[in-house]
């Protein structure tokens, strides 16, 4: 199982947290003209590549807040955590 | 090629058994092929086959970094099925069905094909109206459909629960009596042995390093074993799509999950058809050796580890115990785990890229064993002709961008929501 430091709440299980996706991924920005490209990078195109990984998690079951979470995707190992406005 | 027949087999008996050929032989890589296979799954080793057999291009070579067979097509639950309700997925998997059907025939090897049937549960009125919705899609695609009701059910899976108690209960469900499992490696291994006899090349633990793009042309693959002049090259690595798409400098529409299956001790037949729970993600079957099959969700992020972890499992089987009480009783024997490329709207990719040569097979999420003789065979076609057939047109790579999506669950871009 994997356990999660919450940046608010501290280290809990996985049980309590739900998963959010890539956190590396960028809206394109409003009133700015963007290309079709641009959406599907957006909406559909994903890097998800073996090793680190930046990522949402949401603490469902606890403070219910959104973090982002670096992870490795081979080995599960967890290495940081952050507030979701806090940058890596 | 020896012919694998009751004759031989007698014939063989004589010298116990020591003198048959090896299946296939242990390739080295050669300095040029026509064509260049990624990936020896079960799709790239179908995917050569139907190359030599369909279109005679037998100068082909199938890369593999780990062994024949090794990833997914040794760790799925075997279950081939075509209850699809969207046109593409359906003339797809049916045509699928019928290469299942010929398939020991076709490739002299016994891969235990068992149309057993499989049992969609549902558990509400309003899942019996979505099932007999995609029951009469079915039908109109000359798929066999049927829509059972609780009593009807319960004639062929009388140990599932059916008490009054319980917090789903069942209603009815959807059966497509010809659907049904197949011995998994044995696809592999047949579909080897036929491709090697062909000519075709399998060239075990060999990794790709690199590829050689010129001009937005394919020109080669650089590999752990040597670099190889090819210039056209089929990409068929499920799982490992993401990694191979950073090195093409592409990014695609699918994304790398984990997903475990498990089996309990082998018991006596209890459960002669496959079925899914209705109001989770739950399946089962039971395997010739008596070893009930089961799987479920993802581990829901994204993960190359294909090991799994407790939680999910646990939900998993709490579904399984809560539609089959009596599997509480049963022992597990093993759990493993997959790594899937799940695309984003749950339908798989056959097509050209923007990389003249390149070939893309992927985002198979759930689905991939079924799909192996369909796949093989669109993808060969996609690769010999330069055109993407009509079974496979709709699983364009473009369709993301023109916003055609092959939704069949309609669960939008979180692949990982099941």
């Amino acid at each position: 199982m994997l356990h999660i430091k919450c940046p608010h709440c501290g280290m809990r299980s996985q049980n309590e947290f739900s998963y959010g996706g890539d956190a590396t991924v960028k809206r394109p920005e409003l009133n700015k003209e963007v290309s079709d490209q641009d959406w599907d990078n957006f909406v559909y195109n994903r890097k998800s590549l073996r090793g680190k990984h930046l990522e949402f998690w949401q603490h469902l079951s606890g403070c219910r807040q959104w973090i982002k979470v670096e992870r490795d995707t081979a080995t599960h190992e967890i290495f940081k955590t952050l507030k979701a406005n806090e940058d890596i | 090629m020896q012919k694998y027949s009751i004759f031989n087999l007698i014939k063989n008996a004589f010298s116990g058994h020591q003198k048959w050929d090896l299946a296939w032989k242990d390739a080295t890589p050669k300095k040029e092929y026509d064509v260049v296979i990624i990936g020896g799954g079960g799709h790239g080793l179908a995917t050569a086959y139907y190359l030599a057999k369909e279109h005679n291009i037998t100068n082909v070579a199938i890369i593999e970094k780990g062994w024949l067979g090794g990833g997914n097509m040794g760790r799925n639950t075997t279950i081939i099925r075509s209850n699809y309700m969207h046109d593409d997925n359906a003339l797809f998997s049916e045509f699928g069905m019928d290469l299942w059907r010929k398939m020991s025939q076709d490739l002299n090897y016994n891969v235990m094909f068992s149309p057993r049937g499989i049992i969609n549960l549902a558990h509400s009125d309003a899942q019996m109206n979505v099932f007999a919705r995609r029951g009469n899609s079915m039908r109109l695609n000359g798929i066999d459909a049927v829509l059972l009701n609780r009593e009807e059910v319960k004639e062929i899976i009388p140990m599932a629960d059916f008490s009054d108690n319980v917090r789903f209960p069942i209603f009815g469900g959807l059966m497509q009596p010809s659907a049904g499992t197949a011995r998994h490696d044995a696809v592999a291994w047949g579909y080897a042995r036929q491709a090697d006899s062909m000519g075709v090349d399998i060239i075990q633990n060999c990794e790709v390093t690199g590829f050689d793009v010129v001009g937005g042309k394919i020109q080669g693959v650089r590999t752990s074993r040597g670099d190889i002049k090819v210039k056209k090259i089929g990409l068929c690595v499920a799982g490992s799509t993401n990694i191979l798409a950073e090195k093409l400098n592409m990014t695609i529409p699918v994304e790398t999950h984990l997903l475990q299956a498990c089996v309990t001790e082998p018991v006596k037949p209890v459960l002669d058809s496959v079925v899914t729970f209705g109001a989770g993600h739950f399946y089962i079957s039971q395997s010739d050796k008596g070893e009930m099959v089961m799987g479920g969700d993802l581990d829901g992020y994204n993960s190359y580890a294909q090991r799994g972890n407790l939680p999910t499992l646990q939900h998993v089987l709490t579904e399984g115990i809560a539609m089959m009480p009596f599997l509480s009783k049963l022992k597990m024997l093993r759990t493993w785990g997959g790594i899937m490329d799940m695309s984003m709207d749950g339908s798989p990719i056959i097509d050209k890229t923007h990389i003249e040569g390149l070939y893309l097979n992927c985002g198979w999420c759930y689905g991939g064993f079924k799909a192996t003789p369909a796949s093989g065979w669109t993808f060969a076609h996609t690769i010999a002709q330069d055109r993407v057939h009509k079974l496979n047109a709709g699983y364009s790579l473009s369709r993301f961008n023109t916003g055609h999506l092959l939704d069949e669950k309609g669960l939008g871009t979180k692949t990982w929501i099941s």
